[in-house]
């Protein structure tokens, strides 16, 4: 009785607003002009600049303030950038913390995603809160933490370090007293400490997001793999990997984006932009834009550059997204 | 015995989360001769506030205290997130609800100006400021962190508007309300949840931003707080009892805002990377 009567009514409910659609054609236009102006002022504009800066040589904040010409050197700077062997260091620098990082915070993230659908309630409530001060954590206030951590007096590693039986330690590392021992001084070192700290920031994201997919699936399908007796492992790559795909490729790009930009971690951990061996593309740009003497043509080209190399590799994922956007 | 190793991983992924910021709030809560003794202490033994009376009475810069650059942090924050709350409705909005020609563009588009490096953008925004008369202004900083915000906000808030029924806003139609009424009445409560939880995210990148604060700023008075932290901590010892100090009352906003939005914004961050 019920779906007799109500049949009619939602067919009628769909007519009319597609119809009402049609006709308000411009509504969505409307609805995306504050921020199309925004990103279009804000951002694109400025991205247009930057782009011109890097065909020009500009070595003063006069030449910035247009008091003096623009000398136009094409792709000048590009060349320099190029064939400049410090640029290999820093490009290989970018990529293999990039690679690095995104690695391991999407296993270590997916893991404990994993973890937190496993756990009993309370359990499970308890390690998603702690999961949580990590992530909402300040970037400049989380390194700052880490800095002292890692303090070569008084911080807590210096100390573990001390704690170590002294012939151990020595048959190890070579030495036996880590007080005054510079942390931050070996690129390798540096390179670790920064992953640490950039992997205890943005694993809980990947974790909880994981979590809610899962949520999100039958656990039917799950429970009637184990009965089987699938392992684990396959269970995860024939059920639950497939299922979670989608949220997989969106986790993926954007740890690549976030990965590839890293600064603020760098900047607070180095303590400036005086380290040049442990140069990633976001802070060289940085840094030959405004260190003295500044280079504003030169930076701006490197800027270009780190964006391209973003585009290329996030642009698989990009079409990804698309094709599904087209099916839903 | 399985739930005895995953609990323990459990808490041992608890203990990494947490450490760092237990270990923050441990030594802002420690005497001096405390902190810089050989031996870190687990837990104070003489807890102290004298760190925080330090901050909050003191001066962090000459001239200017704690409170002042909080309250600038605030301003700053607080209008970043109304007004980037409010356009990014309005666009996911549109992405979410329609089919329009240039849905598809749009969309790459929110994708591709995630990827600038927004380091790069210093100059062209500091001429633009400066030409507009804001330099040294806290809209400056508003307006630049407003762009910043705005792509990711849109794209997370458009998975809340598409988990709304269509059927709601359809219903009040046939009975009769306009377009706009519809988009006041049954959307907004409905996505609001959704717009708390996004609003984290603009928070975060207003409240934590340093370089452009660091470049659009000179006036100390109209310093945001993580710029002033800078100066504090970057002296040439570091005393860290006030510096953790600082970084506490520095994370707590955040951590309480996240806490109390934190399930609404995955399920928000899920439901756009698996449904437009």
């Amino acid at each position: 009785m019920t779906t007799l009567t109500e049949v009619p009514e939602t067919a009628a409910a769909r007519e009319t607003p597609a119809r009402r659609r049609r006709r308000v054609d411009r509504l969505p236009y409307l609805l995306l002009l504050p921020a199309l102006v925004i990103i279009g002022v804000l951002l694109l504009w400025p991205l247009g600049q930057v782009v011109a800066m890097s065909f020009y040589r500009l070595n003063s904040v006069r030449q910035l303030r247009g008091d003096r010409e623009w000398p136009w050197v094409g792709l000048g700077n590009y060349a320099d950038i190029l064939s400049d062997p410090f640029f290999l260091t820093v490009l290989r620098n970018t990529v293999l913390f990039a690679a690095a990082n995104v690695l391991l915070t999407m296993v270590l993230g997916t893991l404990v995603g994993l973890l937190l659908n496993r756990l009993g309630r309370k359990m499970a409530t308890f390690v998603a809160s702690c999961v949580m001060l990590a992530w909402a954590t300040p970037a400049l206030t989380g390194t700052i933490v880490w800095k002292w951590i890692f303090d070569d007096t008084s911080g807590l590693v210096t100390w573990l370090f001390n704690a170590l039986p002294d012939g151990l330690s020595n048959s190890l590392f070579g030495r036996s007293d880590w007080t005054g021992y510079g942390w931050f001084n070996s690129p390798l070192l540096f390179f670790a400490i920064l992953t640490l700290v950039v992997v205890w920031h943005s694993f809980p994201f990947i974790a909880v997001s994981v979590l809610a997919g899962l949520k999100s699936v039958p656990s039917e399908l799950h429970e009637a793999a184990r009965v089987d007796g699938a392992s684990p492992w396959r269970v995860f790559w024939k059920i639950t990997f497939p299922l979670l795909r989608p949220v997989f490729g969106i986790l993926i790009v954007l740890s690549t984006i976030w990965d590839f930009k890293v600064f603020t971690q760098q900047f607070v951990l180095a303590g400036g932009t005086q380290d040049r061996p442990t140069f990633m593309l976001a802070i060289y740009s940085y840094a030959e834009a405004f260190s003295p003497p500044p280079k504003y043509g030169l930076g701006a080209a490197i800027a270009v550059i780190l964006t391209l190399i973003l585009l290329v590799v996030t642009g698989f994922y990009v079409r990804m997204v698309l094709r599904q956007e087209d099916e839903s | 015995m399985k739930k005895v190793a995953l609990n323990a991983a459990g808490l041992l992924v608890a203990l990494f989360a947490a450490f760092p910021v237990y270990w923050m709030i441990s030594t802002s809560l420690k005497p001096s001769n405390e902190i810089f003794s050989a031996t870190p202490q687990p837990v104070p033994t003489h807890p102290t506030l004298a760190h925080y009376r330090e901050i909050l009475t003191g001066n962090l810069i000459p001239g200017v205290s704690f409170f002042d650059f909080f309250l600038n942090s605030v301003l700053v924050a607080v209008s970043t997130v109304v007004l980037s709350g409010l356009v990014a409705l309005l666009a996911a909005t549109a992405v979410a609800r329609f089919r329009f020609r240039l849905r598809t563009s749009f969309l790459i588009m929110l994708l591709v100006v995630q990827m600038i490096p927004l380091e790069a953008l210093v100059i062209p925004l500091f001429l633009m400021i400066q030409r507009l008369g804001l330099y040294n202004t806290l809209p400056s900083l508003i307006l630049t962190y407003l762009g910043f915000s705005l792509p990711f906000a849109v794209w997370m808030l458009r998975g809340f508007v598409a988990a709304v029924p269509k059927e709601l806003e359809e219903a009040a139609a046939i009975d009769g309300a306009s377009r706009a009424q519809t988009f006041r009445r049954v959307l907004f409560p409905l996505v609001a949840p959704g717009l708390v939880a996004t609003s984290i995210f603009s928070f975060i990148t207003a409240w934590n931003e340093l370089i452009f604060a660091l470049t659009f700023i000179n006036d100390q008075g109209s310093y945001t707080l993580p710029v002033a932290m800078t100066f504090f901590f970057g002296r040439d010892d570091t005393n860290w009892g006030p510096v953790m100090a600082a970084s506490t009352l520095f994370t707590l906003p955040v951590i309480i805002f996240f806490l109390l939005v934190q399930r609404r914004m995955v399920s928000g961050l899920v439901a756009g990377a698996v449904k437009g």
